[in-house]
């Protein structure tokens, strides 16, 4: 029988529905669900945070080692910090869907009733809770090797200038990280795009950063909040607009 | 195989057409498959069995044509019919880290399951008792019938089977046999395409068949009126 069989090859225009739609999980329910995935292959493997971390510090090491000074201060401080912490966080950029593209994830998450942005959601939370791990070994290693002493009065607003970078070192790096997965060189990829895309980060936060690291510890001119706090606004929500289309064939 | 008439289509397609590139991985597929019936996709590799499970699924956009699952046309409804949807692929879309039962979870979590179904699935493939080791430790006969526990887990409608059997030992093609074979259901038959590269066994229980060589359709017809000789031909 050829494939133009009439009886079985005719079909009506409209097939009348079968059965109720499947029930939809919500946003949430579905971030939580993928973000504890997350977690739990990440302790169990080790493979983001302990090589993120073993990085930050090693260059901290040659930073100390090369520049031959006991300490340093300001802007050359802060722009040591953060081109660390920036080049750190590709590495688990670099890592984040490999598992989901290599071992099915994504053909898991497509076939269920789930709205693709959690899968945004989660994997930018799971970046920010390994970047927010890393920073919890890299400052104080960071501050012992190239500052000679304590992170001291700025500590509190620090703390806030590194949250903002975070935000947007998390989303563009989940954006970035979805781009490159399904490409062979995603490795080179990666990072070809987003250092770029996070210079701006970069900007912002070294030039926050820097009067909290000088020899007279000053205050956070409020501009380079602004600055990182908007682009991470507009970043997210360009991420959350394209996300979808990212996991379409 | 009792051909159900009165049953609404359950897949429709009428010259469904997917491109890799300039390559036409499905040139023209049109058939119908009405509820509770079974297609078997046959045909030798690369022939566009796997693109055909894929667009069904939801996984591709077909490039040309009408393609209708379960009343929805996609891909622009592909929304409603996910989650209706249990496909068993090659890849057994399993996390290697996770225990069985950890990655049974999660698929529970995202398709709204109710956790006891997880054990329940479990124990229905044979895996209670080693529910707790990670995937990447068990055999690949194990993590199929783990896979297949992923595939049921949420009491699809439509089942897309690629190989269901392969690693499976004779006594756990039995026991899937309940769970995923023709007659598994009877209160509520489920519509089930399988690719299979065991003509007889495929043409054995299913209600249509389907011939593709090199993505085209190559043969239509009733499984009844169909012979294992015949479909042979598509693999030389």
């Amino acid at each position: 029988m050829s494939a133009s069989e009439p009886a079985l090859v005719s079909a009506p225009a409209v097939a009348p529905a079968l059965a109720p739609p499947a029930r939809r999980v919500g946003l949430l329910a579905a971030t939580a669900a993928i973000m504890r995935k997350e977690m739990r292959v990440e302790l169990r493997t080790l493979e983001s945070v302990p090589g993120m971390a073993l990085f930050a510090v090693s260059t901290f090491v040659v930073f100390h080692f090369a520049l031959n000074r006991t300490s340093v201060s300001g802007s050359l401080a802060a722009g040591i910090l953060w081109v660390t912490l920036l080049f750190a966080a590709m590495l688990a950029v670099n890592r984040l869907f490999v598992a989901d593209a290599e071992q099915g994830g994504f053909d898991a998450l497509l076939l269920a009733p789930v709205d693709r942005s959690a899968l945004l959601l989660a994997k930018a939370g799971s970046l920010l809770v390994y970047l927010v791990a890393l920073e919890v070994v890299a400052l104080p290693a960071f501050a012992l090797l190239l500052l000679g002493t304590s992170l001291g009065p700025g500590l509190g607003e620090l703390i806030g200038v590194v949250a903002l970078a975070d935000v947007g070192l998390a989303v563009i790096g989940t954006f970035v990280a979805a781009l490159a997965v399904r490409t062979r060189a995603r490795d080179l990829i990666g990072p070809l795009i987003a250092l770029p895309l996070l210079v701006p980060i970069a900007i912002g936060a070294s030039r926050g950063t820097a009067p909290l690291l000088a020899a007279h510890a000053g205050t956070v001119q409020v501009r380079w909040l602004l600055l990182l706090g908007l682009y991470d606004l507009v970043f997210g929500l360009i991420a959350y607009a394209v996300f979808d289309f990212l996991l379409e064939d | 195989m009792a051909v159900q008439e009165q049953a609404p289509p359950a897949l429709v397609l009428e010259g469904v057409v997917r491109r890799y590139g300039e390559r036409e991985a499905l040139a023209g597929v049109s058939l119908t498959l009405r509820a509770g019936q079974t297609l078997a996709v046959l045909g030798g590799n690369g022939a566009g069995k796997t693109t055909l499970l894929r667009l069904l699924g939801t996984l591709l956009r077909p490039h040309a044509g009408r393609l209708t699952v379960l009343g929805s046309r996609l891909p622009a409804e592909s929304w409603a019919v996910r989650g209706r949807i249990g496909m068993l692929s090659h890849e057994p879309l399993l996390y290697r880290e996770l225990t069985s039962r950890e990655n049974l979870l999660f698929h529970a979590r995202l398709h709204g399951v109710r956790e006891p179904r997880v054990d329940e699935m479990l124990a229905a493939v044979g895996m209670a008792r080693r529910a707790q080791e990670p995937v990447k430790t068990l055999s690949r006969g194990m993590v199929q019938r783990v896979a297949i526990a992923r595939t049921l887990l949420h009491e699809p409608e439509l089942l897309l089977l690629d190989e269901p059997r392969a690693n499976l030992d004779p006594a756990a093609g039995e026991l899937v046999e309940e769970l995923i074979g023709p007659g598994s259901d009877p209160a509520r038959p489920r519509t089930r395409v399988l690719v299979s590269h065991d003509p007889r066994a495929g043409i054995a229980e299913a209600d249509l068949v389907l011939g593709l060589r090199a993505g085209v359709p190559v043969l239509l017809a009733p499984a009844a009126a169909v012979d294992a000789e015949q479909v042979m031909e598509l693999y030389r």
